[in-house]
């Protein structure tokens, strides 16, 4: 074998060390899930307070991720958050009922949206509002309640 | 007392003249380089040969470091988060400050010393024996044959050498936070999982290691192209690459992290 040959083999094999690296961050370490999006149908739901939600957050149907949220913004009517989510195609199953509630993982962990299905026989189609919500819980409020409560009680 | 001022103000001038100086020399470089590089794949044979000394060479200090980066980041996260009980958590630390920050940056730091440094010396070194201009009057151009093949090679190894970096450290992690410190396998690698994005973590690291890239290979052949050629120029030359390729690397991260995170 050739010096020359030698360099190309080594050569060969760092590259190939650095697509297999590649492949365990993509697939191992991060999220990654292909260059196209699943297809999916959006639906939105206008929220009082959305708390600490982002968007990529997850949506969640008994724990399983069905969707992620894509955009936040004001609704220049109402004032309130509105929330647009995509929902996989493969869950195209979810009544026209279906409750959204933003909810948090754990005490401290991100918060994402939980939905909740109904029983009316009509489902979610591309750019419904899902009418029944349940706001994020703001620890400060929930303090608040309690101290109101708590001051009432004492008297 | 006069005197003394003017000659002050004299010695600045002169120093920011210099400096100034190999700015814009620095610059017509980059400048003369940039239509040359479609020539590094022209020669394929050249552009491997530069790949194997810069990249194939440098994998020991390359992995071996990432190795012992991961495990001391594992063991350091877990004394923290054990207080809190959230010992998991680790993997995701690790993960994430690997490739945000220490992936990129480490590995190139190592490259600027390692490879960077060879380099300058191999380019001062065949200025002062005016092989450079032998290459001229052969009327062969040495920037498409000596720089541009250099320039890519750096350019195709640095984000390899990054990714290799990141995944050797998170193997490190692993073997200390599960193999060692007994924490749970499956939640170590379902978090680092549920919380390290490709686009936002992944692709941002990879995009930093390209750019420090471009630094090095620019930094490193302007050195040896402008070294005084003597073998104490070379010698300045190469200590100047890998001081300026160093804090570079440093400064244009803080750059980059202000406006991708």
């Amino acid at each position: 074998m050739t010096r020359k040959q030698l360099i190309e083999i080594w050569v060969g094999v760092f590259v190939l060390m650095g697509v297999i690296a590649l492949a365990v961050v993509a697939f191992k370490v991060s999220n990654f899930q292909g260059l196209q999006e699943r297809s999916s149908y959006q639906v939105h739901a206008l929220f009082d307070n959305i708390g600490g939600l982002k968007e990529r957050a997850p949506v969640k149907l008994s724990g399983v991720v069905v969707g992620r949220v894509n955009a936040i913004e004001v609704d220049p009517d109402t004032y309130q958050a509105k929330v647009t989510m995509s929902i996989f195609d493969d869950y195209d199953k979810l009544s026209i009922d279906t409750s959204a509630s933003i909810l948090t993982s754990g005490l401290l962990g991100d918060q994402y949206i939980g939905l909740n299905v109904g029983a009316d026989d009509l489902y979610l189609q591309q750019g419904d509002r899902i009418e029944l919500v349940q706001s994020a819980i703001v620890l400060e409020d929930l303090i608040g309640q309690f101290m109101t409560k708590f001051a009432e009680s004492g008297d | 007392m006069k005197q003394r001022i003017l000659n002050f103000l004299e010695q600045i001038g002169q120093s920011a003249m210099v400096l100034l100086a190999q700015w814009g020399r620095g610059a017509i470089f980059v400048a003369n380089l940039l239509p040359a590089l479609p020539y590094s794949f022209y020669r394929l044979e050249l552009l491997i040969k530069q790949v194997y000394f810069t990249g194939v060479l440098s994998l020991p200090i390359i992995l071996t470091a990432g190795l012992f980066v991961g495990m001391v980041l594992s063991l350091q996260g877990y004394n923290v988060l054990v207080d809190f009980n959230s010992e998991e958590a680790v993997g995701t630390m690790t993960a994430l400050s690997l490739l945000r920050e220490l992936g990129p940056v480490v590995a190139a730091l190592l490259f600027a010393g390692r490879a960077g440094s060879a380099m300058t010396a191999e380019i001062g070194l065949m200025k002062s024996t005016e092989q450079l201009s032998a290459l001229e009057m052969m009327a062969v151009d040495p920037r498409k044959f000596v720089f541009a093949p250099r320039f890519s090679a750096t350019l195709i190894v640095m984000p390899l050498l990054s990714l290799m970096f990141i995944a050797m450290g998170i193997l490190g992690g692993y073997m200390v936070a599960v193999g060692w410190l007994g924490v749970d396998e499956g939640a170590f690698w379902s978090q680092m999982h549920a919380s390290v994005d490709w686009r936002e973590d992944a692709v941002n690291g990879i995009i930093k290691s390209v750019a420090f890239g471009v630094l090095i290979a620019v930094i490193a052949l302007f050195q040896g192209e402008d070294a005084v050629p003597t073998s104490e120029g070379v010698s300045g030359a190469t200590t100047r690459t890998v001081v300026q390729a160093s804090l570079g690397i440093l400064a244009l991260d803080f750059v980059l992290t202000a406006v991708m995170f």
